[in-house]
């Protein structure tokens, strides 16, 4: 069943997920941007991602704690280098996958 | 950038999407069914989850709603979190808005409901090689989204009969996300923005609860990114920095 509170729970949700993720492309995509802003925006990708990745290898726990020696953080390595060398995707998710089946299986 | 047209017509556009989108789904199978399983367990039917997931389709807030959902937080809270935990977004749209000018409204519209870090990342990237296009980025966008409403409502009906952790899928997304990272660094000065970032979001994580630190470090970083390339204008100029 889904209750009245549920529904306005996730309408609330949804909008203030939503909003976000429009009103730049909306705002944005309509006109011609300043160059220092295109050059800041050109620089975002690198930055997130880089953001997105670090704290997740090299930290954990609530609240979180430096814990750099983790299987996730030690297939990274070999997985980045070979991103590096092949520019892969679709091998470089391939090998990621088998490398951490393999640290799961030798470090338990 | 190479200029690479994209091939049109429906079959090929839907195509080149899904063949595209493969690693995000891989990796949100597992996401979705431990989300599943979870909102089950704290008392959500199957049409619930798959109502939260079509309605919000962002992951981690998700996780944190169910979460707040079995402390007893009221609505107003939760959907506070939600907004603080997905600002992060604002930063892709605009990123990802240069290589969508003068898309008609209505589907920059239907786009925006599918802005993940995922389709992002890979979005961006594709954008940059060329040969991609908005229908291409749509096309990734809903397919990473249906997945997702499914494997969180496959969660919900029976997630805790597959076994969890199998095949090292747990890591598909991380893989993804390495190598799209080394996709960005094309040049001196994304090196240094990436690496700027990845120390700040440390620090800012290890000292700020929450998930702040991606927004605050991205900023950071391409802000100083920015000012280097001004100031330096030689360090920064190296390969593919124009």
């Amino acid at each position: 069943m889904i209750t009245q509170d549920y529904l306005l729970l996730c309408l609330g949700m949804g909008l203030v997920t939503y909003v976000p993720r429009w009103a730049p492309l909306v705002a944005l995509s309509q006109r011609s941007l300043p160059r220092w802003l295109e050059e800041w925006l050109d620089l975002i990708p690198a930055a997130i991602l880089s953001a997105l990745i670090l704290p997740a290898l090299l930290t954990a726990g609530e609240p979180r704690q430096l814990s750099p020696w983790n299987s996730d953080l030690l297939v990274a390595g070999p997985v980045f280098l070979f991103a590096l060398r092949t520019r892969s995707l679709g091998g470089t998710v391939v090998l990621g996958m088998a490398l951490y089946w393999l640290a799961g299986q030798v470090i338990g | 950038m190479s200029d690479r047209a994209a091939p049109t017509g429906k079959i090929s556009i839907v195509k080149d999407g899904i063949r595209a989108a493969w690693p995000i789904c891989l990796g949100y199978i597992p996401i979705g069914l431990a989300f599943g399983v979870l909102a089950q367990k704290a008392g959500l039917s199957a049409l619930a989850v798959g109502l939260m997931s079509s309605l919000v389709f962002a992951g981690s807030a998700q996780f944190i709603a169910v979460a707040m959902l079995g402390t007893g937080a009221g609505i107003a809270a939760i959907v506070a979190t939600t907004f603080t935990v997905n600002l992060r977004h604002l930063l892709m749209s605009s990123a990802l808005s240069v290589f969508l000018r003068g898309l008609r409204k209505r589907w920059l519209t239907l786009f925006a409901y599918g802005v993940t870090d995922e389709s992002f990342a890979l979005n961006l990237v594709r954008f940059r090689e060329g040969g991609w296009d908005w229908q291409r980025a749509l096309t990734v966008n809903h397919v990473t989204n249906a997945v997702w409403v499914m494997s969180t409502v496959a969660g919900a009906l029976g997630g805790a009969l597959i076994p969890a952790h199998a095949f090292g899928i747990d890591y598909a997304l991380m893989g993804m996300f390495l190598c799209l990272l080394v996709y960005q660094l094309r040049g001196r000065i994304y090196v240094l923005t990436a690496a700027i970032a990845g120390v700040s979001a440390v620090a800012i994580s290890l000292s700020v609860p929450g998930n702040s630190y991606i927004v605050a470090a991205s900023v950071i970083a391409a802000t100083a990114g920015l000012l280097i390339r001004r100031r330096w204008p030689r360090v920064a100029r190296e390969k593919g920095a124009s």
